[in-house]
């Protein structure tokens, strides 16, 4: 059994630690590039939204590599994502790559269904292991997400912006190789000790929260590195969400104290009571929370013809109103220009350099926030 | 005397401005069409200017706007390169200072912004089709034969405006020679087709906005009459087309490189007009360097590499040592 699964972002490295700690083999697929995005436009329904068509670029340039079984993530409520995994099948099955799909139901619907896919994986480990292997998989989630928050946060800060992404891919790399928890945390240290080592311009910084869909959101393939863009435009972002949040708001029920989405529910709730799908719900909660936190303005992004999302986006302009934050909605897919992504980037920092100078100064803001 | 200059690369025009210290504007505009040929339309605009001007004037400051800002930065040494949404907004408060909102529509894009007190406050772009740009009109008037600038009086003509499916420009063309068949009169037509256009703009591009007085109207397609009356229709309000409507990215770009300029009090970055007898190679390719594959454009003059972008990294932009070099040494 070769397995392979679709990337997000970072998730390849929380994934391969805890396959490999249950001695099993992977296929890792390339990384997202264009023939990725060509293979799976290709063979996609073309009204699909942009995460399936990555996915199944994905697959397809995994099979190539020699991978034989697909593990994918299901789901469950309004958002499509919860039939991907069979649309998916069906698709590979009629190209001809035949390949196995295991699909990880979300255990807040079945437990037993979960136990049984795993169980098959896993052949005779113990669930022992099985823990012991969700655990270290768990510490590198949180590894990842804490160097990435850094790094948000560092962007438009230092001077020598090249430098900063060559430790950043570094210390993705040395956490992808961590054996051990130990050798993890020195990792996390040591990389974390020479990126705030770099020299820092003097601020003032905009700050931008990032909201939307999960996958464009992770995935900077999918979302046309939209936090580098804001980064090298002078603002610190910070993103509504992350792996290690969602693995434990999803898997562990809450268990674990990592900041999440839970309790964007409740400020959603004066627009929005009803689950809509996907993140459509906290898309509309995390705005209003960056609102209460005093930030510059929201951007967010979603795949074009997103339902959830498209939800979330009617109702942005009242809660834009209500806290006086500006929003910027981007819908983002293989056809999106990069061109036109610029321009609105870099019009929505003028908008919000603007009225953080209104604000300080009371006076009407200049253009040129230096 | 102290000038600054403004140039608004777009799509289908190019426009440059050169304001006196006031802020007024010391030539008169310079409008050209792009063709596709961005640089050397900017150094003909250059020329243009260079030879309206006296040993005693010189420019102190430049601004570049429009979808090739960051090509004609390059080209002329711009103090400023700003998007065109700040651009237009900044043109639109200079001539109507209580503006809220702006309506611009150009050759390609069209987007609106909305302005309160002052400061821009939200915006938006067309995001799907490009039904109701300028490019539209053109061909549409190329179609049925009329000159573009007559276009718009036609429709002032019309009594019966025909309703014509406005989404997109294909069905929108379909839907137009459908009611030429019927027989319906040209100007009824192309009064039905300003209508669809302006719904079709208010329904996507406006979508969601608070649309208060005073409206400006803005961009090439200003110039039509018959669009200004369909925003006036559908709005209900008072449609306010500035005196150089065709021209206020460049307006706006100027009025930035002179805010810069008496700001910093910095010497201005700008080449001269001499750039206009200059000889640019531009090239693109793509790098290697990392599955993006970005697409990088590099612009040279002689063997000197004036600039390189269309990098996510920075490696391509922010070094200006010869390309193959660069490659040579730097895929890691």
């Amino acid at each position: 059994m070769k397995i392979t699964y679709p990337h997000m972002g970072n998730l390849y490295i929380v994934i391969r630690a805890l396959l490999e700690s249950l001695g099993l083999e992977l296929v890792l697929p390339p990384p997202t590039s264009r023939r990725t995005v060509e293979l799976g436009v290709r063979h996609a329904p073309e009204f699909a939204c942009f995460p399936f068509k990555l996915n199944l670029g994905n697959f397809i340039e995994a099979y190539e590599l020699g991978a034989d079984t697909i593990l994918m993530a299901g789901g469950v409520g309004p958002c499509r994502f919860g039939y991907y995994a069979q649309v998916q099948r069906e698709i590979l099955e009629d190209l001809g790559y035949h390949m196995d799909m295991v699909v990880l139901e979300p255990p807040d619907t079945s437990w037993r269904e979960l136990r049984d896919k795993i169980r098959y994986l896993i052949g005779r480990k113990s669930w022992w292991e099985v823990i012991k292997a969700i655990r270290f998989a768990w510490f590198k989630a949180r590894a990842v997400d804490v160097v990435e928050e850094q790094v948000l946060y560092l962007r438009p800060r230092v001077q020598q912006t090249l430098e900063l992404e060559k430790l950043y891919r570094e210390a993705l790399k040395k956490i992808d190789e961590a054996p051990d928890k130990k050798s993890l945390d020195r990792v996390v240290d040591h990389y974390l000790a020479l990126m705030k080592g770099l020299p820092q311009k003097p601020g003032p910084f905009l700050r931008v929260g990032l909201v939307g869909e999960f996958f464009t959101v992770l995935e900077p393939f999918a979302n046309y590195d939209i936090e580098r863009r804001l980064g090298s435009l002078g603002v610190e972002v910070n993103r509504s969400i992350y792996l290690s949040a969602w693995i434990n708001e999803h898997l562990f029920r809450g268990l674990l104290r990592v900041k999440g989405l839970e309790h964007t529910k409740e400020l959603a709730a004066p627009y929005l009571k009803s689950f809509v799908g996907g993140h459509g719900r906290e898309t509309v909660g995390s705005t209003v929370d960056y609102a209460l936190q005093g930030y510059d303005g929201v951007i967010h992004v979603a795949p074009f013809t997103c339902m959830p999302e498209i939800v979330a986006h009617s109702i942005l302009p009242a809660v834009s109103k209500d806290y006086g934050i500006p929003t910027l909605t981007l819908y983002l897919d293989e056809h999106s220009g990069e061109a036109g992504i610029v321009t609105r980037l870099e019009a929505f920092v003028d908008l919000m350099a603007a009225r953080r100078e209104r604000k300080l100064k009371g006076e009407a803001g200049k253009w040129i926030f230096t | 005397m102290d000038l600054y200059l403004g140039i608004d690369v777009g799509s289908v025009s190019t426009n440059l401005v050169l304001l006196d210290p006031r802020g007024e504007p010391y030539t008169t505009p310079i409008y050209l069409r792009t063709q596709g040929r961005p640089i050397a339309v900017v150094q003909e605009g250059l020329s243009m200017l260079a030879e309206q001007l006296s040993s005693r004037d010189r420019v102190c400051g430049v601004g570049t706007t429009g979808s090739a800002r960051y090509l004609a930065g390059v080209l002329v040494g711009a103090d400023i390169i700003k998007n065109e949404i700040t651009a237009h907004a900044v043109a639109a408060l200079r001539v109507v200072p209580d503006v809220r909102t702006v309506l611009e529509i150009g050759g390609q894009d069209s987007k609106i912004i909305i302005i309160r007190d002052g400061i821009v406050v939200d915006f938006a772009m067309n995001t799907v089709c490009a039904a109701g740009t300028g490019s539209f009109l053109d061909q549409q008037a190329f179609r049925l034969n009329i000159p573009i600038e007559k276009f718009g009086e036609l429709a002032l003509q019309a009594e019966n405006p025909v309703r014509i499916a406005g989404r997109c420009t294909v069905f929108a063309e379909s839907d137009m020679i459908h009611k030429q068949q019927l027989g319906h009169p040209l100007p009824d037509i192309i009064a039905g087709l300003c209508e669809a256009l302006v719904r079709n703009y208010l329904n996507n591009v406006g979508k969601g906005k608070e649309i208060l007085p005073p409206v400006v109207f803005q961009g090439g397609v200003a110039a039509n009459k018959g669009m200004r009356a369909a925003f006036e229709k559908a709005l209900g309000t008072e449609i306010i087309v500035p005196p150089y409507f065709n021209v206020m990215g460049a307006y706006g770009a100027a009025l930035l490189a002179r805010d810069w300029a008496l700001r910093k009090g910095q010497p201005t970055k700008f080449r001269g007009f001499q750039v206009a007898e200059l000889k640019f190679q531009t090239r693109s390719f793509e790098c290697k360097g990392c599955p993006n594959n970005c697409e990088v454009i590099e612009i040279k003059e002689g063997d000197h590499v004036l600039a390189r972008w269309g990098d996510r990294c920075g490696r391509w932009s922010t070094s200006n040592i010869p390309t193959e070099e660069l490659i040579a040494k730097s895929i890691s």
